[in-house]
């Protein structure tokens, strides 16, 4: 019971272009779950979201930072940056549009999966970005514990 | 299709074991880029891919897949052998370039991850 | 084998492809989605699996000699990319099918026809 009441938060900060430690935030709050017993199936689509966030802060950010809180009932994810923004944010939801350039596709990254990503694994997601300033995105995974657990 | 049948059929050489050699693999995925695998991979999955990378490795990690093979003979470098051991994720490379193992692979009964 | 006969036997679309264009002689296929790999390995003649969907893959085509490019995972290729393709003469075709499946059933083809003779 007491562990399923549990509440932790914490946050990283995330320098942009710092592809050798690319994915540490993603690893650090997976393993936090990993040691929390939270459900596989949260796990995963937590993992996700937050490795997507923390690539674009590395990708196109100065810096920025990512929180998380974990909850009986969900995992809060807010990433936040000093960066580029958005223009037009309806265009960067869609699944292969994308900004980046050459190179950073030459590493894997940056074909326009990363914020169709977050969504796709989010229960809610939000997204607000001021051009020249930077962008600020919510995530909510809702926890879906089965029966037994649900029950404890 | 079990992991050593997997590293017989492409002429593999497991660079770091992490699981047995009789673990069955579901679904393979072949791309070089990581939200792709992100986006469709499905646990018990294997990657197959050209990016010798870190990234290939952490990529895996978060998405949960076990198993990853580098195509063309890539010899990754300390660092991702390094990632490899530390994240548990058993790394295999391959002579074959991605067509061929792809190919390998699918004519003896692999197939991709299907869609939800 | 022509690119007719493998466009129809894997079900892929054809986005500008011309009969003359069709009737190209392909030698193998290439799987990558790192530019500078396909710049540095993929051979003359080969059909190019991809994602990749920016107007670079018909210059990297164009330049490497490749039968044509398929777009994986019911990607659309950029407006760019269409135009460029068009005035290049590079053949472009999308696919519902992951990149693995059709380099699996491609393979396939070719190995068929070897058997076959």
């Amino acid at each position: 019971m007491s562990s399923h009441r549990q509440i932790k938060e914490g946050s990283f900060h995330i320098l942009g272009g710092d592809f050798a430690n690319a994915g540490e935030a993603s690893t650090s709050i997976k393993r936090e779950l990993l040691e929390m017993g939270v459900e596989e199936d949260t796990i995963r689509r937590v993992s996700i979201a937050t490795f997507e966030a923390e690539m674009n802060i590395i990708i196109y950010a100065t810096a920025g930072i990512i929180r998380y809180t974990i909850t009986p009932e969900e995992v809060i994810i807010i990433a936040e940056d000093m960066g580029p923004g958005i223009e037009d944010i309806e265009l960067a939801m869609q699944e292969g549009y994308s900004t980046a350039p050459d190179w950073v596709r030459e590493m894997g990254w940056g074909a326009g999966m990363g914020l169709p990503n977050m969504k796709k694994n989010s229960d809610v997601f939000k997204i607000d970005s001021v051009v020249g300033e930077g962008t600020r995105v919510d995530m909510i995974i809702k926890r879906r514990r089965n029966e037994t657990e649900a029950d404890q | 299709m079990r992991l050593r049948q997997i590293r017989e059929l492409l002429d593999a050489v497991i660079v770091h074991q992490a699981i047995p050699e009789d673990t069955d693999l579901s679904w393979a995925i072949a791309t070089d880029l990581m939200s792709e695998v992100l986006y469709y991979s499905k646990d018990n999955s294997l990657l197959i891919t050209g990016l010798t990378r870190q990234q290939a490795i952490r990529t895996a990690h978060i998405a949960d897949i076990r198993v990853v093979v580098f195509t063309k003979g890539k010899e990754p470098d300390f660092q991702t052998l390094e990632l490899a051991k530390d994240k548990g994720v058993t790394l295999l490379i391959t002579p074959h370039c991605t067509f061929s193992a792809c190919g390998i692979l699918y004519e003896r009964g692999m197939r991709c991850c299907p869609d939800e | 084998m022509r690119l007719k006969q493998i466009s129809e036997r894997l079900s892929l679309q054809p986005v500008n492809a011309t009969e003359e264009m069709l009737s190209a002689d392909v030698t193998g296929g290439y799987i990558s989605d790192l530019l500078s790999d396909v710049m540095a390995n993929a051979e003359r003649g080969t059909l190019w699996i991809t994602l990749q969907t920016h107007e670079n893959i018909v210059a990297v085509a164009v330049l490497k000699e490749l039968a044509g490019v398929v777009i994986v995972n019911g990607r659309r290729p950029s407006e760019e990319a269409v135009e460029k393709a068009l005035q290049e003469g590079v053949p472009l075709f999308v696919t519902p099918l992951s990149g693995f499946e059709v380099a699996g059933r491609l393979y396939m083809l070719f190995h068929a026809e070897e058997i076959q003779g």
